[in-house]
């Protein structure tokens, strides 16, 4: 919108400038000497102060000289990496090591570009947002650090499962009863199998789908038309992938706690073989 | 006017002193602009932000702790180089002579391994908040982007440096948590689609890249030792410079007034 010539004030008005507006007025800005460095200060003092006490109280682990010839029993990688590790109990390493990390990272990378709501930009509420904040809590904190806690705690010898008043037991033996879905559907031809698997796997997808949509439908009511043309079907495909992989892992290790389900599908191919 | 004055105005008047600190301390709003703006460290802020971002409820302040920790892990870090040898003859051995021969060793090693503990969670939380506030959203998108990066940077600092005591929990926990790279699709030799390069085998795939061979041994030491010492630090350093950057660039996010 072009001001008027005319319009412009002499020197020493204020001028209204309708861009900074968007972004916020310097109105209630304050001094950040000493406002903000103080409280920087002060609580750097504490952390520092804290971590001191911490490492005089309790010292950094070290074990036997590093023997190459010696596993130990469960051997763990860094807690951080633990919920990663969980994982590998119900996914092959390619797609619990490589596939699902890279689907968090790019997961997370994206979110704001599939986040399209205007609202709850610098503050907090529950209201406008209440199915973002589900899912990130859901993603983040159910999925990621239980996991965690269950691979640092409960995850003994042969990575078995102890709860925690139980021993570790080294000798613990565990029956290796794992059968893949189609079997457990009866079906015994190992062709017929994969292609079973492969349509209960698309199968997930296309129901999956249906039901984001009816979600994305049922949530936004009578704006929904509006609202998918803004949000356009790309970042739905996108969002409702993420998603939809995100569950599928805990319906995955649902089904392996539950009914022993190894695979659901497997496919092999003389050039590659991938088991879901 | 007592000697002590005079003596503190002889100081402060003097030509040396008025080439380091170019302005006094009085409490003024003109001073209070150039205490930030004049310093290169503070001049990380703006001189003046929105009241809210200096709340404590508000930022949690964990972007700060996070990088608080960060500066710490530098400090303690470059303590310890002074000391420890990455060859597999002796790094262990260094490990016990800084707990038993080295001033403050144990100390510094302590506060080493706990800091980066501590940056782990605190960039986890520091997500956290930026995702509960809507930080992420325009003009605030990249930064968000910048974020992730220096979050997996995090964890890769911390992972190299597991290795570094060459003890049995160290050489195991990474061998655990880099076993997947031997499954990487197509370019790990157990990965599917492994077929497709041909010859990928125990020491020419993905994981023998970053070990430096078929298992863990004296060059993975070197290995990681450098990208926990030089490489990855850097790196890491240069997107903290564009995050920080950012933020000063577009503002601290806020409900708009
Ligand atoms: C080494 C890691 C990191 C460091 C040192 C760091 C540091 C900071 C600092 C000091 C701030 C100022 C506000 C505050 O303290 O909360 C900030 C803001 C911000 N950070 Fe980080 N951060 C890191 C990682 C991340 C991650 C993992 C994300 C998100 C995935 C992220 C996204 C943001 C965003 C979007 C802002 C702007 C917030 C606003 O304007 O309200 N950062 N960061």
């Amino acid at each position: 919108m072009a001001t008027p010539l005319k319009a412009i004030p002499g020197p020493g008005k204020r001028i209204e400038v309708p861009i900074k507006k968007a972004t916020g007025p310097g109105d209630d800005k304050i001094h950040t000497w000493p406002h903000l460095v103080r409280n920087e200060f002060l609580i750097a003092c504490a952390m520092m102060i804290l971590l001191i006490v911490w490492s005089l109280l309790v010292d950094a682990p070290l074990e036997e000289p590093a023997n190459p010839t010696r596993t130990p029993n469960p051997s763990k990688a860094p807690w951080y990496f633990l919920g990663l590790q969980e994982m590998l109990v119900f996914f092959d390493p390619w797609h619990a090591g490589v596939v699902l990390p890279t689907f968090i990272i790019v997961g997370l990378m994206v979110i704001p570009y599939l986040d399209i709501n205007p609202k709850g930009n610098g503050y907090y509420c529950w209201k406008d947002r209440k199915w973002e904040i589900t899912t990130f809590i859901v993603g983040f904190h159910i999925l990621w650090v239980s996991l965690i806690i269950i691979g640092t705690f409960l995850r003994g010898p042969g990575w078995n499962w102890f709860w925690f008043w139980e021993k570790w037991d080294p000798h613990k033996v565990e029956a290796l009863t794992n059968v893949d879905l189609p079997f457990l559907l009866g079906v015994r031809d190992e062709t017929m199998a994969t292609i079973v698997g492969a349509l209960i796997v698309g199968g997930y997808f296309v129901v999956g789908y249906a039901a984001f949509y009816a979600l994305c439908r049922g949530v936004k009511g009578a704006e929904f038309p509006d609202f998918i043309e803004r949000w356009g079907w790309a970042r739905f495909g996108l969002t409702g992938f993420l998603f939809l992989n995100m569950w599928a892992v805990v319906a995955k290790m649902m089904m392996r706690h539950l009914l022993n389900i190894k695979y659901i599908m497997v496919l092999k191919t003389p050039y590659f073989s991938i088991n879901i | 006017m007592s000697k002590w004055d005079d003596v503190k105005e002889q100081i402060t008047e003097s030509e040396v002193w008025k080439s380091i600190f170019r302005h006094g301390y009085d409490d003024t709003p003109r001073n209070r602009i150039l205490m930030v703006s004049g310093n290169v460290w503070l001049h990380l802020h703006p001189s003046k932000v929105r009241r809210h971002a200096t709340r404590l409820r508000f930022t949690w302040c964990m972007g700060g702790i996070t990088f608080l920790m960060f500066l710490v892990t530098v400090i303690t870090g470059v303590y310890l180089m002074f000391y420890y040898r990455p060859t597999a003859e002796y790094a262990y051995a260094d490990m016990k002579y800084l707990e038993f021969d080295m001033p403050f060793g144990m100390l510094m090693r302590n506060m080493h391994r706990w800091a980066a503990h501590a940056m782990v969670i605190a960039v986890w939380l520091h997500m956290f908040r930026v995702f509960l506030t809507g930080s992420y959203k325009p003009p605030r998108e990249f930064n968000w982007v910048v974020g992730v990066i220096l979050l997996v940077l995090t964890l890769l600092l911390s992972f190299t440096g597991y290795l570094l005591p060459w003890d049995q929990l160290s050489i195991w926990a990474v061998t655990v948590g880099s076993n997947m790279g031997r499954a990487t699709p197509i370019l790990g030799h157990e990965g599917p689609g492994h077929e497709l390069i041909p010859g990928l085998n125990n020491v020419y795939d993905a994981r023998a890249f970053l070990f430096g061979g078929g298992e863990i041994g004296p060059h993975t030491l070197l290995r990681f030792y450098i990208l926990h010492c030089i490489f990855i630090p850097l790196v890491a350093s240069l997107f903290m410079a564009v995050h920080f950057w950012r933020i000063r660039r577009d503002g601290f996010s806020g409900p708009a007034l």
